[in-house]
């Protein structure tokens, strides 16, 4: 495999092959000195269009505990300020010499267009409302660790799932996986159509919180909401915030999590964020040891890897998947290449 | 790594396919016995020494050498395992995937550790163990053994224990199991199973 864009690509086997390799890093990341020497000489570049904490430093931790070099790219103090076009800033970088470009932008598909510039590997890392796959691989990697399996567990999906590219792609690996999942959401916050999502659709949150062994709550994305979408958060939270009186619902043995960054008192109380179910803070500790795999995966495996075979879209959830060429489809709130934020 | 498993990952492929078998399985037991003997000898007893299997092929071995350690001594021997893929010299020349997690569960600083596999061939996937050790603290003494040594080494390293020494071609493969040793060709399968693995 050269590239990770899409969940899509790695498919139900591709999937399982990360958690295995990602068992050997979570490993390596609790010994004394984590570090292996696996990518050395290899360079990693994100190149963020996007804010971001966690994927960002989780990234960059990833490859230098590879002993992989890496550069980061600051958009605000970058040429992209004088008006360098993507295309230029993409094949500036990679004339230095890089061997994966980890990308993240506002609009969907720009991973795709830029692997298709360039000739080194390209980890989306989050486009536009499109997709997340490797928060999704450390979403599995969590309840797996957890759970053992994901084979028949119920997941719900609570909040912003229009604006949502975790829930995208985490729904697609939950599925994969074989586990039943169920979006819970205000009509006004669901994708425009649904139609191939193999999910179920409620606005009832109290009536699934009781039958759940994980429920996932999205971050209610104030800044892709271009109009008024809510009468108003609290109200939002009111029916569909994670009150301490709603976990109290769940199962015993059920999971909360959240792909953060956490708005405290909106998609989750502050204190439930905190409680010991919450397995908030193990996803960004899974986090650094996914993207070792999956830099391992991609740049340690020569010409032929074991999941060369496992390239290209599978089976019955093409329905939501995304740009088949790039940039259709699923586009974000802003045109190719102006998500350049500050 | 055992043989088997590397000629069954891609771009090697093929299956492996025995043609005579060298040791059988009490041929093995004795081998482990000896080999056994003369790692109590050579230390003088087994105060803090530990063996540590190379995943896939000499954890197995290790296991058993650790039992044999133990009625021989009537002491209980530290038996750990440890993956390589990630020390290796030929990542991005060939797959390189890890097998196992590694699992070592004290601090080497200080003990003699006795590295095991099943067979000796290159002496890379050892070099790149001497390097995964270091990871896990200084060990006092670092010693070698082997079920099998199949000659063609390409670095300066060479065992402490043999269980059996066995010229080969270089295209040949040598398979350790619990029963016997074989040794056999691979044979090109077809193109239809391109991702599947040993195991």
């Amino acid at each position: 495999m050269k590239h990770l864009l899409s969940i899509s690509d790695l498919g139900a086997d591709g999937i399982e092959e990360v958690m295995r390799v990602t068992d050997s890093f979570v490993e390596v990341s609790e010994r004394a000195i984590p570090r292996v020497p696996a990518l050395r000489g290899k360079t990693v570049v994100s190149l963020f269009y996007e804010e971001s904490t966690r994927t960002r430093l989780s990234f960059e931790m990833a490859a230098k505990r590879l002993s992989a070099d890496t550069m980061n790219f600051a958009l605000s103090s970058s040429s992209v300020k004088k008006g360098e076009s993507l295309r230029d800033t993409c094949q500036t970088i990679e004339a230095m010499g890089v061997d994966a470009l980890v990308v993240r932008h506002s609009s969907a598909g720009v991973p795709w267009q830029v692997a298709s510039w360039v000739d080194c590997s390209v980890v989306n890392a989050g486009d536009g409302w499109h997709e997340h796959p490797t928060q999704a691989l450390l979403d599995c990697y969590t309840i797996r660790a957890q759970r053992g399996s994901l084979e028949g567990l119920r997941i719900a999906v609570v909040g912003d799932v229009k604006h949502s590219r975790v829930a995208r792609s985490g729904v697609l690996a939950f599925t994969l996986l074989g586990a039943e999942v169920t979006i819970v959401a205000p009509p006004t916050l669901l994708p425009p159509s649904l139609v191939g999502w193999p999910v179920e659709v409620t606005s009832d949150l109290d009536g699934v919180l009781t039958k759940v062994d994980v429920v996932y709550v999205l971050r209610m994305q104030a800044e892709r909401q271009t109009e008024a979408l809510l009468p108003s958060l609290r109200e939002y939270t009111a029916r569909y915030g994670l009150t301490r009186d709603r976990v109290a619902l769940l199962p015993d043995d059920a999971m909360v999590m959240h792909p953060g960054p956490i708005n405290r008192g909106v998609e989750i109380a502050s204190d439930v964020a905190d409680i010991p179910r919450s397995a908030i803070t193990r996803q960004v500790a899974n986090g650094v040891a996914v993207r070792m795999a999956v830099l391992f995966l991609l740049l340690g495996q020569g010409p032929s890897g074991p999941l060369s075979g496992m390239q290209g879209p599978s089976g019955p959830l093409s329905g939501m998947q995304g740009p088949s060429g790039p940039l259709s489809g699923m586009q974000g709130p802003s045109g190719p290449s102006s998500g350049a934020r500050g | 790594m055992a043989e088997r498993e590397r000629a069954a990952t891609p771009p090697y492929g093929g299956v492996f396919s025995a043609r005579s078998q060298v040791m059988d399985a009490e041929d093995l037991r004795r081998a482990v016995t000896r080999i056994a003997h003369e790692i109590v000898e050579r230390n003088h007893g087994l105060d803090r020494v530990v063996l540590i299997g190379l995943q896939t092929g000499g954890v197995p071995l290790a296991r058993r050498l650790a039992e044999a350690l133990s009625r021989i001594e009537g002491v209980e021997v530290g038996a750990g395992s440890i993956d390589v893929a990630l020390y290796r010299d030929d990542i991005g020349l060939r797959p390189v995937i890890p097998e196992a997690v590694t699992d070592i569960p004290f601090d080497l600083t200080g003990l003699t550790v006795v590295l095991v596999d099943d067979v000796l061939f290159t002496g890379r996937t050892v070099r790149a163990a001497l390097d995964a050790l270091n990871a896990y603290g200084r060990p006092r003494a670092v010693q070698l053994a082997v079920m099998v040594d199949r000659g063609h080494r390409q670095l300066p390293i060479r065992p402490d224990y043999v269980g059996k020494n066995l010229p080969t071609r270089i295209d040949e493969i040598v398979d350790v199991r619990d029963d016997g040793v074989d040794v056999g060709e691979k044979k090109v399968r077809g193109p239809e199973r391109p991702s599947e693995r040993a195991n």
